[in-house]
């Protein structure tokens, strides 16, 4: 049982906390020799896999190593491009590490104000007058539960789909808001939370809801 | 409830002494730094309204109350709910104007003034005036514009002390989505 990740957007749409608590992360890493049975091409700022999956690398994933040194984007460590290094048969064998690439801070920004967005059209495509936004998400592999305040604050939590007691947990982030954030004077409304307390306070607070399973408490 | 747990076993009371001198030792610093009174009372109504903003959100987590839909539920709840968590009194309504845009709020003893005498080089002071910022400011972050005054105080010779709430109007930018 999972809880993946946890926003708080504010009134405005803007993106004021982030927290990834359990990110399942697939990574694989292969030894290659030349010429590589992988096409890769470039992609946005990363060089993904085009073609070629086999042995748990899957099209779509982007290269996150090479020899053991994180890659910069497009570039390796050591500033030369990824595909030119790949190209040269003097480099091989090399090992390579593929996976899913995280999101960068700028893409949680924009999706958190996509959603905020989303949320807000949820309510206007009601047949009914007076529906709430969108309260939950629900994909193949995880699930996306929203509570929003009386005051427009906005808790998003994804988790695994079989994960119960999101409700209490959401409400339960709220009040953990309401005492480390807003009651730390030296934190602004509506800006980037960043009170250690809070953060503590709310892993803890994931954590029991994690141990608590696909029952609620007490399971 | 679980936010006690959360807190420990010892019981958080704090003396309300504390509280009513902790309180004190701002108006006087404040009427030692501002000298005159209007000044004063004007920055006791800021310091509320910050106070306010941050605390309906604490008010609203704990106390698990739906929106209001009109000024009736709203007074209902600050005087029954949200006086009685936080300063532990139970203020009763009165005096609703015909419209149902006003009313007003008797405390019988306010804690924030035990012990206190107003001096007479200070007659304009409006010693309680937090109380009408926190208001303000708390019911602005939940969409509802008000003016809170001081109509009658223990501290200037009244019998109880009374603070007239009028609803001006309902803040329509930034509404959180839902509440058209």
């Amino acid at each position: 049982m999972a809880i993946f990740s946890v926003y708080v957007v504010n009134k405005a749409g803007g993106l004021i906390y982030q927290l990834d608590h359990h990110a399942p992360r697939a990574d694989t890493e292969k030894t290659f020799s030349f010429p590589l049975d992988l096409v890769l091409r470039p992609h946005d700022e990363r060089v993904v896999v085009a073609f070629g999956q086999r042995d748990g690398i899957r099209v779509g994933h982007a290269v996150l190593a090479i020899n053991g040194a994180e890659v910069n984007g497009r570039f390796t460590a050591d500033g030369k491009d990824v595909l030119e290094f790949l190209g040269n048969p003097a480099n091989y064998p090399v090992s390579i590490r593929f996976g899913r690439h995280r999101l960068s801070s700028n893409e949680k920004l924009m999706l958190a104000s996509m959603f905020h967005s989303l949320f807000a059209i949820g309510s206007q495509l009601s047949p009914e007058i007076g529906s709430s936004g969108i309260e939950m998400l629900e994909t193949d592999t995880f699930k996306l539960h929203c509570f929003q305040t009386l005051t427009g604050i906005k808790f998003v939590v994804l988790a695994d789909p079989r994960q119960a007691g999101i409700d209490a947990l959401l409400r339960k982030i709220y009040e953990i808001y309401s005492d480390y954030a807003l009651k730390n004077p030296f934190y602004s409304l509506e800006m980037p939370i960043r009170c250690e307390l809070f953060d503590q306070n709310l892993k803890l607070a994931l954590e029991v809801a994690e141990k608590a399973g696909p029952f609620g408490p007490g399971s | 409830m679980s936010r006690q747990a959360g807190r420990g076993t010892e019981s958080k009371k704090m003396n309300s002494e504390l509280f009513t001198l902790t309180y004190g030792a701002l108006v006087t610093q404040l009427c030692k730094d501002y000298e005159n009174d209007e000044d004063v009372n004007k920055q006791l109504d800021k310091m509320g309204y910050n106070i306010g903003v941050r605390l309906i959100e604490d008010f609203l987590a704990r106390s698990n109350v739906g929106r209001c839909h009109d000024f009736r539920e709203t007074a209902d709840v600050i005087a029954k709910t949200a006086f009685k968590m936080y300063l532990g009194i139970t203020p009763s309504i009165t005096n609703w104007s015909p419209g149902g845009d006003e009313f007003s709020l008797i405390l019988e003893n306010n804690p924030l003034v035990d012990f206190v005498e107003l001096p007479d080089n200070h007659s304009s002071l409006i010693y309680s005036n937090l109380l009408c910022g926190v208001l303000r400011g708390a019911l602005e972050m939940v969409q509802m514009a008000v003016d809170v005054k001081f109509v009658q105080d223990t501290l200037k010779g009244d019998s109880v002390t009374e603070i007239r709430m009028k609803f001006i109007r309902r803040i329509e930018d930034n509404l959180p989505a839902g509440e058209e």
